[in-house]
């Protein structure tokens, strides 16, 4: 199934990324390159297949309900949090007004 | 004196450990080495420092009697992974500037080693890519010529291809690499040296920029299998930070080498004879499997009836992971921010990822969430899952009646740069012979094999069962031995 501009500008808009007419006129013949291809898929009989979900058997595990208990990834490291961001103001990331 | 940066991992560490050298004149060759080759663009940030420090107190700990596995040895380090207080950008604009506040716990492994840094090195952005030429700090250049005369700038291979530059260029004795679907194997083709991707798990995800997490799998790079097997046990390990991490024991892959095969099969897959590709790739494979015939294995043609479904799932999966995992950049909490004139919260989002992400991470999120959006979830992401698990279940019944699978790392030689960039297509293509393994999460390693008609390496490939690391490694030791491979690139830069 061939996409066109509109559901490529559809696209942009849900993945959150500005895109021009240009770029989505360039956009709409890549992506449908490679979804054309994808689609060979199809053709698989996948008549009771489960779908993958782990490669490599593993349980997921239950951390210790332990305050802190790693260091790296527990409390307390607010300005290591924010040492990075880019508006950080008075211990809290900045945004642009959200509420008129 | 020799030339301390022609010295492998173990030689380094042996000869540290005896004496020879200290590892101060180690850093200092490999320092130097590093400033001389900007001409090949393989590191982002070069950190000299990190290295001197590391080899000084690689020598106190001689002289304390108290040294680590990798005391004495530089290497280079992915920008993938995050290193507290030096720039990790994964080759991307979004995070240019970022600088970690903690240390991803392979790297944090390999300094607890003794390891130390030359540098983070360059890659695909977001390591999405072939060829390494998504980078937003300019692509990486092979050392490699064609012996044609020509002077045609090569590409090393991606994503890993600041590492397979460096290491083949003498830059570092080895480094880091992540693959998700052959970005160790095949940029180690593309350039004459050996990278393994251990089974899916060992290495810890924790730490490392995500691109897509159920395939992402670090590993190291280097210039031959001992080396790989030392790098990899100071690389591996449970780690409870990562919720895939294996809780397992690591082995004593080096201690264990052996490139005896006698009472071993090798699998040889009938499907990865494709049609019209390059003679000398087939003539390298057969060289391969005799090589193996004389190191004791028996030799068995295998079936594994989806591969030519792999690339397609992969390139459904991989893009859905990764719209998902690259939804954290948002210019709010770290990386870039674009922030248009009286812009809302929604615009700042999509100016940020407009400007952040390069023309084929933005494909691949499309991607991503065109196959994850509703109405078409099931005809693509669940279909393409379906096929993996009957891609995991090929190699399951093909280890039923081998003990390891040989195969080409990549279907061509190194081709040149701006050679595949047109046709997105066409670059992934060149992954066809690598994804199947990635996506069934099994140990799998390059090894060069050969020079091709002219003059560039190629490697074969060895596929594992899931946790024979080993299995892998000893075959490739016994390519290694019967290839004799010992071309380098002549220096140009």
């Amino acid at each position: 199934m061939a996409i066109d501009q509109a559901t490529v500008r559809k696209i942009a808009s849900l993945a959150r990324i500005a895109i021009s007419d240009a770029e989505a006129a360039a956009m709409e013949g890549e992506l449908n390159g490679i979804l054309g291809w994808v689609e060979q898929l199809g053709e698989v009989d996948v008549t009771g297949v489960e779908p993958m979900t782990a490669v490599i058997p593993n349980t997921l595990r239950l951390r210790d309900d332990v305050i802190d208990a790693d260091p790296l990834t527990g409390g307390n490291r607010r300005d290591d949090v924010l040492a990075n961001a880019p508006a950080a103001q008075h211990g809290f990331f900045g945004v642009p007004k959200v509420i008129e | 004196m020799t030339d301390l940066t022609n010295l492998t991992v173990a030689q380094i560490r042996d000869g540290h450990r005896a004496g020879d050298f200290s590892a101060v004149e180690v850093a200092e060759a490999f320092n130097a080495n590093v400033a001389g080759a900007k001409a090949l663009n393989a590191f982002i940030v070069e950190t000299p420092e990190h290295a001197l420090a590391a080899a000084k107190q690689a020598d106190a700990d001689r002289s304390a009697g108290t040294l680590k596995p990798l005391s004495g040895v530089p290497i280079g380090m992915k920008d993938l992974f995050c290193t507290y207080g030096v720039q990790t950008t994964a080759a991307s604009h979004m995070l240019e500037g970022f600088v970690p506040r903690y240390e991803s716990t392979v790297s944090a492994k390999l300094w607890d080693a003794g390891a130390g840094m030359l540098g983070k090195l360059n890659l695909d952005q977001f390591a999405m890519g072939s060829s390494n030429e998504t980078s937003y700090f300019g692509n990486v250049i092979s050392p490699w010529k064609r012996n044609d005369g020509g002077n045609a700038a090569l590409a090393p291979g991606g994503s890993s291809g600041g590492s397979s530059s460096a290491i083949a260029a003498r830059l570092c004795p080895a480094a880091t690499g992540t693959d998700t679907g052959g970005s160790i194997r095949q940029p180690a083709a593309f350039t004459g040296i050996s990278g393994i991707k251990p089974t899916y798990g060992r290495c810890s995800r924790w730490g490392i920029v995500a691109f897509a997490s159920s395939l992402d799998q670090a590993g190291p790079m280097a210039r031959d299998v001992k080396d790989c097997a030392i790098m990899l046990e100071n690389m591996a390990g449970f780690d409870p930070k990562d919720a895939t991490s294996l809780d397992m024991a690591v082995p004593n892959w080096e201690a264990a080498l052996s490139s005896n095969l006698k009472g071993k099969t090798v699998g040889i897959p009938r499907e990865y004879r494709l049609e019209g590709i390059d003679p000398d790739i087939d003539a390298m494979w057969d060289a391969g499997i005799a090589m193996l015939k004389d190191a004791g294995a028996e030799v068995v043609e295998i079936s594994l009836p989806h591969t030519k479904y792999a690339l397609p799932a992969y390139y459904i999966i991989a893009p859905a992971e990764a719209s998902s995992n690259l939804a954290r950049y948002d210019g709010v909490r770290y990386g870039l921010r674009d922030l248009p004139e009286g812009a809302g919260l929604q615009d700042m989002y999509a100016a940020t990822r407009a400007d952040g992400f390069g023309p084929e991470v933005k494909r691949r999120i499309m991607i991503g969430t065109y196959v994850l959006s509703a109405g078409f979830y099931d005809a693509y992401y669940t279909q393409a899952q379906k096929v993996r698990t009957l891609i995991a279940r090929d190699f399951e019944q093909a280890f039923a009646s081998c003990d390891v699978i040989l195969a080409p790392t990549a279907p061509s030689a190194a081709f040149g740069l701006g050679e595949k960039m047109a046709d997105p297509l066409a670059m992934y293509l060149n992954d066809v012979f690598a994804v199947p393994a990635s996506l069934a999460g099994l140990p799998a390693m390059s090894v060069p094999a050969a020079l091709n008609r002219e003059g560039l390496p190629l490697g074969l490939q060895i596929i594992g069962k899931a946790f024979d690391e080993q299995g892998v490694l000893n075959a490739g030791l016994a390519i290694e031995e019967r290839a004799g491979f010992n071309a380098r690139a002549e220096k140009w830069w």
